[in-house]
């Protein structure tokens, strides 16, 4: 909320300066969150009268001007205005002063050989507007000496403060003014208005037409009529008023309850009351009416909105905008004047509804002053009165003001309990009396208050709002630094196991080369839906963008969406990973912690692009079965435990994917080489692989009583490696060669690899030859020839019989 | 000159001669071998008379010696030379570049290195890390934390919503991540130390907005936690988080539906030269929002305002990333921009600790 200072001092008696005003504003809770200060800015400026001009000895359009500038003797200054003569008053900028349109600050200095002592200035310099083909010409009485921002009433600072959405107290500038005093900075010098004798009764009657359950939509309504007044444009005063703050005047009686929004946070409605027909009735709206409002829009109406409306209908939207149709013009000469209190619950909701964000809706679902209603209404009518002329009738009410608050039961003792201060009981009284609030002694306690907040206070409910109150007077800043206590000496462990593995998973996938992203939760439909989800309990009502629809079911489209920008920008080859929340339902258990990763073009774990040392190969699905599997490894999740199923899901290639899973049931996860047709769908170009791991369907490590590593068992014997090549049908997994081949002897065959796999002239069109190497650790006593070739026979025939493989000759 | 002279500077000039360790070999077996020419002398011993032999035998072993010692130091010479030339034919240019390893080339997000730096420091002061669904009712988003229905406090969230459903359910994504406060007090009985860090969601942007960001959100609850002890968490963790020995903050009121009273938290700075440095200049930041956790949500959550107090605070994980590591443009942060990420990302074993310094 805006306002100036001056305006702000037509309440509040201070000597305060401008720093001090703001400093306790933000200190008290009114924070500051602009301040204009023209004065400031202008402060150097002087007003001057120049005693004589010459003509410049060494240039013809520069003339040597004694100037006075007030002080003892008058100065010399150089000048070049076509209009610098004896005789004229204008502005002078003594040496130091800053030109703000110029942005330089003026020094004495010799011009084409003569001395000057500063600058006369044109309107332009001071960045005001104005004549400025020369330099400022003032009125003859203007004082010589005096600060020109003074003297030309610009030294009226612009104070912007943030209101929280609990000081609707403060939505006026009063109430600000009201808010410092109880700070002690100043004195409240507004006095409560004095009530207007009616001289007739108000001709049209509200009615509240209600059922019992809604009387709290309009507890109150008054209503004046004050006729033969002459509308037109508002006094001077009143214009410089609401332009400071940034709105613009419209005719006296408008301005009148604008001026009242701001000056006293009582938001008014004035009828032209010769276009009203019959009463008015205070009431919901029916489904069908609507109403052309003030801003020349049509609003369609529905029963929760609030209206104001007489025999024709709809006249005005209660708490939110008057209607065009009875709208305050030049031509009005009886206006009514309403002043209401509704429902903030009520005008939230309707002004959000209808789209319609007015002074008066952020007051009315703030909460206004009550009491003040009736008020207000008396002040308004002494304004018309006064800027209108005309006749006020009686005041018609409609409704009461509604039972003020219960007293709070308040232990002094609280405020020590919440804020760690010890306050002095009867400063923490004062506070509260300064502010409005009515005290009471409780029967028997003498610790407790009985406190009653002020009208004006809807956001006092309990204890700890009166701890604030007096906090935030007596300064947080005398809230003193107190340290928690320690928990231990050492402080101990406090992630869970989930927490451990994530930071764990980031580490390990950053340290294969790749570069961790985050990417948005929401992603496209198309996109949900190609990587299983887009279910419409995911989706979005309100997304920001037609591509940001839906919750993200994998990891996966965000780091392909990055694959394609970087690809975009010049970076083909990349290789990232991010580590996050994705949903598969709505509920709190549908929501999982995915690790994925995606590695593009060249982005092998060695590294990306060409290299001397080598072919440039293209990433494969191997580059991310090992990132899985280095993965799974730092995470204590050891590889044997996870099962590997050829194929996964249809947004992968068929023949170069796997499933990994503990079981059928409980699927963790996949690699693989990106389907064409997804990433043709996706707008992306391969090579492109990637994986997915949810990290909380992984299982725990078992608990151990000891942190002790197993014993060792170091084998006495050398171990010795055998190699068999076989020829096999080409469907055969390896995987089923090592498994048969381990089961030739599990207590002597410690491993079997694969060291070299090869298709192609010399080996059948459907086979292929795969060669194991196997390595045999004796543990009792070194092997005979014949022991070796006993079990190398073993494993040749296990191998043959599992999966008809036959040794290569 | 004798025979034997002679047979000697012949053979040690052949010695000499070598020019390789197979050569040096024939020059060997002409002199030592079965048929070598000093063999064949020594060979001539046996038919000597003893007086002869013992005189000619010395010369002829001596000179044996002789030829051995020489053959035996040209060998290592050519032993040495062959060396020199085997590793002088092997020379690689080293200044070939090498690949950069995942080490090197890999990144941390700037958000997760800060997650885990809060990590550091307040596991330090006894919290643990609580974390709540992003998907979240009304109720615990707004109801629980005394945003009546219809304030204005709501609308000033700009919430993203879900579609509601046929038995009136309308789930939303969470403003903030004080739904955890709420999930934690309902969970665990107090003593009550966590924070809560995570995503969140507000339906606007612009260069310091973003539809999704993280928050942080610290709780403490016990039965005398008061306001100097928040005083206290924040000023050490400020102090501890952007590695300066001194800051000053400065407290206001505020408001917040959840807490009373409440405060707002700047920072002092300094903004000399587009540079932000805290704990010195004149400049005052906003950082974050606490205050006591209102008695209306301590009931919501089963707790007895009069029995249990406590504070709760929150912050933005990718503001004060921004203010600590000088990013001026928070949707950058969720481009996943690789030259951004390469450039303001922290590598794979910057891990933070108190021991060794949070980011050096």
């Amino acid at each position: 909320m805006k306002f100036t200072l001056s305006w702000l001092k037509s309440h509040l008696d201070t000597q305060a300066s401008l720093t001090e005003i703001a400093d306790t504003l933000t200190r008290i809770g009114l924070e500051v969150e602009g301040l204009e200060n023209p004065a400031e800015t202008l402060g150097g400026f002087r007003i001057a009268r120049i005693v004589t001009a010459e003509q410049h000895p060494n240039a013809d359009r520069l003339r040597v001007c004694q100037v006075d500038v007030g002080d003892d003797k008058p100065l010399q200054v150089v000048c070049g205005a076509p209009n610098a003569r004896a005789g004229l008053k204008t502005v002078f900028a003594p040496p130091g002063t800053y030109i703000p349109a110029k942005n330089f600050t003026i020094a004495k200095g010799v011009i084409r050989g003569v001395e000057s002592g500063g600058m006369m200035c044109s309107p332009e310099e001071l960045g005001l507007e104005g004549d400025s083909s020369g330099i400022f010409e003032l009125p003859e009485d203007a004082p010589v000496g005096a600060p020109y921002a003074a003297y030309a009433g610009l030294d009226d600072p612009l104070i912007d403060i943030n209101l929280t959405p609990n000081r609707s107290d403060a939505a006026s500038v009063f109430g600000v003014a009201r808010d410092l005093a109880a700070a002690a900075l100043g004195c409240l010098t507004t006095k409560a208005p004095a009530p207007v004798v009616g001289a007739f009764p108000c001709p049209v009657t509200p009615k509240l037409d209600f059922a019992a359950e809604d009387q709290k939509l309009a507890p109150l309504f008054a209503l004046r009529l004050v006729r033969g007044v002459k509308n037109g444009p508002s006094p001077e005063w009143l214009q410089a008023r609401l332009k400071s703050i940034g709105l613009r005047p419209i005719n006296a009686l408008v301005d009148i309850t604008n001026f009242m929004t701001f000056d006293r946070g009582r938001p008014l409605h004035v009828f032209d009351a010769k276009k009203v027909a019959g009463d008015l009735i205070i009431r919901r709206a029916r489904a069908g009416e609507s109403l052309v409002a003030l801003d020349g829009k049509t609003y369609a109406l529905d029963e929760n909105v609030v209206v104001i409306a007489d025999d024709k209908g709809v006249e005005s939207l209660a708490g939110v905008m008057g209607g065009e149709s009875t709208g305050c013009d030049e031509t009005t000469t009886d206006v009514l004047i309403e002043s209401a209190l509704w429902d903030p619950a009520n005008i939230a909701q309707t002004g959000r509804k209808l789209g319609i964000v007015s002074d008066a809706r952020y007051r009315f679902e703030r909460g206004v002053d009550p009491a003040f209603t009736v008020p207000g209404l008396e002040l308004a009518t002494r304004m018309v009165l006064d800027l209108c002329g005309g006749e006020a009738s009686q005041i018609a009410v409609a409704g009461a003001l509604p039972a003020p608050a219960e007293p709070i039961d308040f232990p002094l003792s609280e405020v020590e309990r919440l804020t760690g201060v010890a306050l002095d009981p009867s400063d923490m009284q004062a506070t509260l009396e300064e502010l409005g609030f009515t005290l009471a002694a409780t029967q028997g306690n003498a610790g407790h208050l009985q406190v009653r907040a002020p009208s004006w206070r809807p956001d006092i409910e309990g204890k700890a709002d009166l701890v604030e109150e007096i906090i935030r007077l007596a300064g947080l800043d005398r809230v003193t630094p107190t340290p928690l206590e320690r928990k231990g000496a050492v402080a101990g462990p406090v992630l869970t196991l989930l927490q451990r593995r994530v930071r764990g998973a980031r580490r390990a996938l950053a340290a294969r080369g790749m570069v961790e992203a985050v990417t948005w939760s929401f992603i496209s439909k198309s996109e949900a839906e190609l990587f299983g989800g887009g279910a419409p309990e995911l989706a979005l009502a309100n997304p920001i963008a037609a591509d940001l629809s839906d919750m993200r079911p994998s990891l996966v489209p965000g780091l392909i969406d990055a694959a394609r920008n970087n690809a975009a920008r010049g970076f083909g080859d990349i290789a990232v990973f991010e580590i996050g929340q994705v949903f598969k339902t709505d509920a709190e258990d549908g929501q999982f912690t995915a690790a994925a990763a995606l590695r593009r073009g060249t982005a092998k774990p060695a590294g990306a692009g060409r290299h001397w040392d080598g072919k440039t190969a293209s990433v494969d699905v191997f580059d991310v079965k090992a990132d899985v599997f280095a993965l799974l490894s730092v995470l204590g999740v050891s590889a044997q435990a996870v099962q590997l199923v050829p194929g996964g899901p249809a947004f992968l290639h068929p023949g170069r994917s796997a499933t990994l899973q503990f079981g059928p049931k409980n699927i963790v996860g996949w690699f693989g080489e990106l389907h064409p047709r997804a990433l043709e769908t996706l707008g992306v170009s391969g090579p492109l692989v990637a994986f997915e791991i949810l990290l909380d369907a992984l299982t725990a490590p078992k608990n151990r009583p000891t942190r002790a590593k197993p014993k060792l068992e170091l084998a006495d014997f050398q171990p010795l490696e055998r190699d068999f090549a076989f020829i096999v049908d080409k469907r055969v997994k390896a995987a089923d060669l090592i498994k048969a081949a381990q089961g030739a002897d599990r207590q002597m065959i410690v491993n079997v690899g694969v060291f070299d796999l090869y298709e192609g002239p010399g080996v059948p069109s459907d086979k292929k030859s795969v060669a194991l190497n196997v390595t045999l650790q004796p543990r009792e006593k070194t092997l005979t020839d014949v022991e070796i070739e006993a079990l190398s026979g073993k494993i040749v025939a296990e191998v043959a019989k599992k999966t008809g493989a036959v040794l290569r000759a | 000159m004798s025979d034997l002279q002679k047979l000697e500077a012949e053979t040690l000039a052949a010695i000499d001669a070598a020019a390789d360790e197979a050569a040096l070999e024939n020059v060997r077996v002409a002199a030592l071998g079965k048929k070598g020419s000093i063999s064949a002398l020594l060979a001539t011993l046996g038919k000597m008379s003893p007086d002869e032999r013992k005189s000619e035998g010395a010369r002829i072993n001596a000179l044996k010696d002789k030829v051995g010692e020489a053959l035996s130091a040209r060998k290592t010479v050519l032993k040495e030379a062959a060396l020199e030339a085997r590793l002088a034919s092997e020379t690689l240019d080293v200044t070939l570049p090498t690949r950069a390893s995942g080490l090197e080339a890999g990144r941390i997000h700037p958000i997760s290195q800060v997650m885990d730096e809060l990590t550091a420091i307040f596991s330090d002061m006894g919290f643990s890390i609580a974390e709540g669904p992003d998907v979240e009712s009304d109720d615990y988003n707004f109801t629980k934390l005394n945003f009546p229905p219809g304030h204005p406090a709501r609308e000033m969230h700009d919430t993203f919503f879900f579609n509601r459903k046929a038995n009136g359910e309308r789930k939303l994504l969470r403003t903030h991540t004080s739904p955890v406060q709420v999930r934690t007090m309902l969970k665990n009985p107090p003593p009550i130390r966590v924070i809560c860090p995570g995503r969140t969601y507000r339906c606007d942007s612009d260069q310091t907005h973003t539809p999704m960001f993280h928050q942080v959100e610290g709780l403490v609850i016990d039965r005398k936690a008061h306001m100097g002890h928040l005083k206290w968490v924040l000023e050490e963790f400020c102090k501890t988080f952007f590695e300066v020995p001194n800051v000053k903050m400065r407290f206001r009121p505020s408001f917040f539906p959840f807490t009373e009273p409440s405060a707002e938290v700047d920072i002092q700075c300094s903004r000399k030269g587009g540079d932000m440095r805290f704990g010195e200049g004149d400049d005052w930041l906003e950082i974050l929002g606490c205050g006591m956790v209102h008695p209306n949500v301590l009931r919501n959550c089963g707790l007895d305002p009069d029995e249990f107090q406590g504070f709760a605070w929150g912050m933005g994980i990718d503001r004060i990333a921004m203010l600590k590591y000088g990013m001026n443009d928070l949707r950058a942060f969720f481009e996943a921009d690789v030259r951004w990420l390469q450039h303001y990302g922290f590598r794979p074993l910057d891990l933070p600790t108190l021991a060794g310094g949070l980011s050096s």
